[in-house]
């Protein structure tokens, strides 16, 4: 049996295939301004038993070709639980979420909870931050591993902390030390994220900000414990996704 | 809707904009309240009383102002409608439960204040409110800074009165809220020129009780499993008990719950199978404020009850009718209304009991808790909410938002993620 599982999330889609229990194709495009063109595009010459969406753009799938839908809540945990069986919490830091959830030692979601309405501390907090540093995303990440200090950032509404680092840099602060900042304060949000679901071994880390090397160093010294990290973490939604279409017949 | 046009005018609303509000009502309600399958028929009158909230409401209110008869407006649960009928007044909810006009509020608001307010601003400087526009008297209360302070400001534009809340519940406390449930009395014999006497008193006591035994009645139905009548349709009734007639209103309430007794007799039941059964708690929601349990009930679950001003707390508790004087009758509706467990009390134990008890007898399977953006009392105790309700292992979602329609997609999300969680725990049970 062929399933599939597609993950609509707000910067990137993601398609993951199984056949018979294992992943036989996976890809990872930009949402865009079309997503479901972009859908249709990733979907073309496929063919599936069964598909399940999840993402914040699942109820446009659903609408169009996708068979079911989970919340990515739920296609986070199915997903990491699967890469990671010891997985007991895990911390994703998507486009516009950042969620932190705790699971059973059978993969159910036990609690979970999401940032506020705004994009504080998310990746497109990240992606902003990086260009008014006029760094690429990657470029930000090195540049902030590499950092000696750290200046504090204070504010974590997107909005005022782009004033905010504007106003660094016009003071002449090195950009390495506000790359540094600018890590450190969204490593402050999930890891009090985290801290309200409960920190239980073994943590994973997923969502395209895991990518990140900075931000990986920074919450393992600051939870004291190592992080688990998929091979590929911006799939794990689409793969959760995926399993559910599976275990659903 | 028949034409009031001329009606309108006479209040002084701005008829263009007053279109655009109420061409955005109609679609709202079809797709929140009446796209809803299997509707209990006594839901009839209350989607006719919808149709017509610019209309024949107001009509009355005009009529009964021609009359001679006096209309006062609330913004709040503590203000005691007894007191206005018995002045031969007409008591009417004012609270506003839509974006309107934001940008001109913002211009006597700050931008970070709670949505209720600058909507209540908002409707009033956009004069697309025909209920404000009727009253001879605002009655504020100082429940919260922003309000307080916000009262200040609309009485530029029309008379208020301000009752002062105490935030604690000693005997001082209540000292003060008895002279002030007479300060108002005052106040409202001043507008209408006649004496409050104890007759009225004792009758609209009993008119107002009667509203809350049947609002009672129907809260009581919906600890029905499977459900008898959907969350929307509850919150609904509530909050037209602001602003209809109270005995007709009490008259309808019954009807609908004889209709429900009988349905459930029958077997008819709304949703079928199980669904889980949220208590939602929290800030109030005015008309046309039904976001957050539109998504909650189009997700798959039930809202069984609401621990709002525009829930239970609105009518739990009624007005001891023992009393023989006018005396007796102040400090009996006084007492009543300090009862209320609102969030500006400290401390507020009675709340959280409260919703331990709802819990229990509604068989809830999570809260939801719908705190209004910048609402200091209600964000802040929903830390002691939590705490409470995770000592007995029940899920708990906090929602903050406001009267925007652009976190949708988020709130769906949690609210759809708190369901599949139920789903999966039950399930392995």
């Amino acid at each position: 049996m062929k399933v599939a599982g597609l993950d609509i999330g707000s910067r990137t889609i993601a398609l993951v295939e199984m056949d018979d229990g294992t992943v036989s194709f996976s890809e990872v495009v930009d949402t865009t301004f079309d997503p479901l063109e972009q859908c249709r595009r990733l979907l073309k010459d496929r063919d599936f038993d069964l598909l399940v969406a999840t993402g914040y753009g699942r109820h446009l799938a659903q609408a169009n070709f996708a068979h079911q839908v989970i919340t990515e809540i739920k296609a986070f945990a199915l997903g990491c639980h699967h890469i990671f069986p010891e997985c007991r919490t895990i911390l994703d830091i998507g486009g516009q979420d950042t969620k932190a959830i705790s699971v059973s030692p059978d993969g159910r979601v036990v609690d979970f909870q999401m940032n506020d309405r705004c994009a504080a501390g998310t990746g497109k907090f990240l992606e902003v931050m990086a260009s008014a540093l006029g760094l690429s995303l990657q470029e930000m990440g090195e540049v902030a591993m590499g950092a000696e200090g750290e200046v504090k950032i204070s504010s974590m509404c997107t909005v005022f902390a782009e004033s905010e680092v504007t106003g660094l840099i016009a003071r002449g602060t090195p950009r390495p030390l506000i790359a540094r900042g600018l890590h450190e304060a969204i490593c402050d949000r999930a890891a009090s994220l985290l801290k309200r679901v409960g920190v239980a071994r073994e943590l994973v880390f997923a969502g395209g900000v895991a990518r990140n090397p900075c931000m990986r160093h920074l919450l393992e010294e600051r939870l004291g414990m190592p992080l688990l990290i998929p091979e590929n973490p911006q799939i794990v939604g689409a793969l959760g996704a995926a399993l559910s279409a599976r275990d659903s017949d | 809707m028949s034409d009031y046009r001329e009606m309108w005018e006479e209040l002084g609303l701005d008829l263009q904009a007053h279109d655009g509000l109420l061409e955005v009502l109609p679609p709202l309600y079809q797709e929140t309240i009446l796209s809803q399958e299997n509707r209990p028929e006594g839901m009839g009158y209350f989607d006719f009383v919808f149709s017509e909230i610019h209309g024949l409401r107001v009509k009355e209110l005009v009529e009964h102002r021609a009359q001679g008869g006096v209309v006062v407006g609330t913004f709040c649960t503590y203000v005691p409608e007894e007191l206005v009928i018995a002045a031969g007044g007409i008591c009417v909810g004012l609270c506003a439960g839509a974006q309107v006009a934001e940008e001109a509020a913002e211009q006597y608001l700050p931008r970070n204040l709670c949505s209720l307010i600058k909507s209540s601003l908002g409707f009033k400087l956009a004069k697309v409110c025909p209920y404000i526009e009727s009253c001879d008297l605002l009655v504020g209360e100082t429940t919260c800074d922003g309000k307080k302070k916000y009262y200040e400001i609309l009485g530029e534009f029309q008379p208020v009165h301000v009752m002062e809340l105490p935030q604690r519940k000693d005997e001082v406390d209540r000292a003060l809220w008895r002279s002030e449930v007479r300060r108002l009395a005052r106040r409202l014999e001043e507008l209408t020129g006649k004496r409050i006497e104890s007759e009225p008193l004792r009758e609209a006591i009993k008119v107002v009780n009667e509203k809350r035994r049947a609002l009672l009645r129907l809260a009581e139905l919906r600890k029905s499993d499977p459900p008898v009548i959907s969350g929307r349709d509850a919150l609904l009734i509530n909050q037209i008990a602001f602003y209809d007639d109270p005995k007709r209103l009490a008259e309808k309430v019954n009807a609908l719950c004889d209709e429900l007794v009988e349905r459930r007799e029958k077997g008819i039941f709304i949703g079928g199978s199980h669904r889980p059964r949220v208590l939602l708690s929290g800030c109030p929601m005015a008309i046309p404020n039904w976001k957050l349990p539109a998504i909650i009930e189009n997700s798959g679950a039930l809202v069984a009850m609401d621990e709002m001003c525009t829930g239970i707390r609105y009518f739990r508790h009624l007005v001891s009718e023992e009393a023989t004087d006018l005396d007796g009758m102040l400090d009996a509706i006084a007492d009543r209304y300090l009862r209320i467990d609102c969030a500006v009390f400290t401390p507020n134990r009675e709340r959280l009991e409260h919703i331990k008890e709802l819990v229990r007898d509604y068989s809830i399977d999570a809260v939801v808790y719908y705190a209004l953006q910048f609402c200091d009392p209600y964000t802040v105790e929903a830390f002691r909410v939590r705490q409470e309700l995770e000592k007995d292992g029940i899920p708990f979602l906090y929602l903050e938002t406001d009267y925007s329609a652009e976190d949708v997609g988020q709130l769906t999300t949690r609210v759809q993620a708190l369901i599949e969680m139920l789903e999966t725990k039950s399930g392995s049970s």
